[in-house]
């Protein structure tokens, strides 16, 4: 009774922790702030160079609220055209080559060697951004869009291939027993067993890489692997900040058309 | 009764009208896109590209080993561009989320400027905000910090306010009815709830961040693609093959790492 009163009068209510146990927490308190401590030392700024940019954009600044959509139109929009058709043929062909290492990444199904080079296909193709994928394919095979198209196609692969993987991982396996049942063969098993099981999962996926594509490939111009970006960087290397922000105001109607349209689909599927 | 001449279909008639439809429109559209494309790529150019990949290939090796201790420093940075700027980024979306969700948002107003913050940052992608900061800042990690946090805002607020958005009302009112000030609920009803998703996904930006700061560089924004870019430019193949490797392991470990941040926290 006594020792009961006694806990409840230094009793205090604290919120749970994000990390349990105390000495683990002041740890790992103690080595974030030392990284980052580290890291601030670590930056080398120099105040007055920004102090100076910063006057100097002034100008830049006020072009970006005075879009020109008009000057540059006909290569913003054959940028755009650009841009729009890359997406469209990297997500076709993305979604085509990336079949094959949907399923063979996927552990339920797969053997054990096609699993590992599927996966390491995976790896491959998701480690590198589409900038240094961009980057290579122009190297070989030179400036314009069909460099563009590959590196979206490449990039496209492993991102597919890793959800759709991880969706069949997760089918429900009965279905499968079912058809087997039937004395179903392997392409019967997969397209009735299990491609119906992941297709809401795959259309939503191919809706979310269409928008993906079309985002980067207003970026890979900047190495010359065609699109928008191209326009975009030419524009920057002119300083003509006003027809920059006209082509920023578009692609943001596009991505903006573009999340209604694959919201509409989602809900299409539901 | 009928049952002698009845098939079993996966889809009545009308059903497959509309996809055929649907599937001529798709192929229609990737027969003019591809037109396009091919009327604009110098196809000798592509017939040639795997030989010039082989080449490529060939002259990576044997990779100059010794670079490495040369990139130290920029994959240091590179870790830092990442790092600070998702924090930044995490800092500003805590605002501009709590704005965007219907239930937590104080006017409708600033609920639509939040979602026009939103859209304008997942749409322009952080080599375009680099280009744009190096030409006002000067060159350096700080303009690529600050390009990584403006692309990651709108990613950050945008999952973070739709898991507003699904909350438990009875524990906001639960909150409210003990009398707590509006600071007072946000904190103690709406902010227990979302935690775990916005760390979540704060670790998956992060990651996502990694991969962005390896390409910042090529514009004069820090880290690791400066030396990406010197190398390909001066066709130092045996440099470049040290990079990618580096890129492939940090984004690898990163990867690692966060996924494991994610277990732990659900």
């Amino acid at each position: 009774m006594i020792l009961l009163t006694e806990k409840k009068k230094n009793y205090s209510w604290q919120p749970p922790h994000l990390i349990n146990g105390q000495k683990k927490r002041l740890i790992i308190y103690l080595l974030a702030a030392a990284y980052l401590i580290f890291t601030f030392i670590s930056l080398r700024v120099d105040p007055q160079r920004i102090l100076l940019g910063l006057s100097r954009s002034q100008k830049y600044f006020a072009d970006f609220f005075r879009p020109d959509f008009i000057s540059r139109w006909d290569s913003i929009l054959d940028g755009i055209t650009e841009s729009l058709t890359m997406t469209y043929v990297a997500t076709v062909f993305g979604i085509i080559i990336s079949i094959p290492f949907d399923f063979g990444a996927a552990e339920n199904i797969s053997p054990k060697p096609v699993y590992y080079l599927s996966r390491a296909v995976i790896v491959i193709s998701r480690s590198f951004q589409e900038v240094v994928i961009a980057i290579f394919f122009v190297v070989v095979i030179g400036f314009g869009p069909m460099a563009g198209v590959l590196t979206l196609t490449f990039s496209s692969i492993g991102f597919l291939a890793k959800l759709l993987a991880e969706e069949i991982e997760d089918i429900d396996w009965s279905q499968v027993e079912a058809v087997k049942a039937t004395g179903a063969s392997w392409p019967q098993l997969m397209i009735y067993a299990i491609f119906p099981q992941i297709l809401p999962r795959f259309i939503g996926l191919a809706v979310y890489r269409l928008d993906i594509n079309f985002r980067a490939s207003a970026v890979i111009g900047v190495v010359g692997a065609g699109g928008i970006g191209t326009t975009l960087n030419a524009a920057f290397d002119r300083y003509e900040f006003d027809s920059a922000s006209a082509i920023l105001i578009i692609m943001i109607g596009i991505v903006l058309l573009g999340e209604l349209f694959s919201s509409f689909i989602r809900q299409k599927i539901k | 009764m009928t049952s002698k001449d009845y098939n079993w279909q996966l889809k009545g008639s009308r059903r497959i009208l509309k996809e055929l439809l649907f599937w001529a429109a798709g192929i229609w559209l990737f027969i003019y896109c591809w037109n396009i494309i091919s009327a604009r790529t110098m196809w000798p150019f592509v017939y040639d590209g795997a030989e010039q990949a082989g080449n490529l290939i060939m002259r990576m090796f044997p990779p100059n080993w010794s670079y490495f201790t040369e990139l130290l420093r920029p994959i240091w940075d590179t870790i830092t561009i990442a790092t600070l700027g998702t924090m930044a980024a995490i800092i500003f979306s805590l605002f501009v989320a709590f704005l965007a969700a219907k239930n937590t948002s104080p006017h409708p107003i600033l609920r639509q400027l939040a979602l026009l913050i939103i859209v304008t940052s997942r749409s322009v992608s952080s080599l375009i905000w680099a280009i744009i900061l190096v030409i006002i800042m000067g060159p350096g990690v700080m303009a690529g910090i600050i390009a990584i946090s403006l692309r990651s805002v709108g990613f950050v607020s945008k999952l973070l306010y739709e898991s507003i958005e699904e909350i438990d009302k009875n524990q906001v009112e639960a909150v409210e009815a003990t009398g707590a000030s509006k600071f007072s609920t946000l904190i103690y009803s709406v902010v227990p709830q979302v935690f775990p998703s916005f760390v979540g996904t704060a670790v998956y930006r992060w990651d996502i961040n990694i991969r962005e700061s390896t390409v910042v560089g090529l514009v004069g924004a820090g880290g690791i693609g400066l030396q990406l870019n010197e190398a390909i430019l001066g066709l130092k193949w045996p440099d470049a093959v040290i990079i990618f490797m580096m890129i492939l392991s940090l984004v690898l470990l990163s990867e690692l790492f966060s996924a494991k941040i994610r277990k732990t926290l659900i």
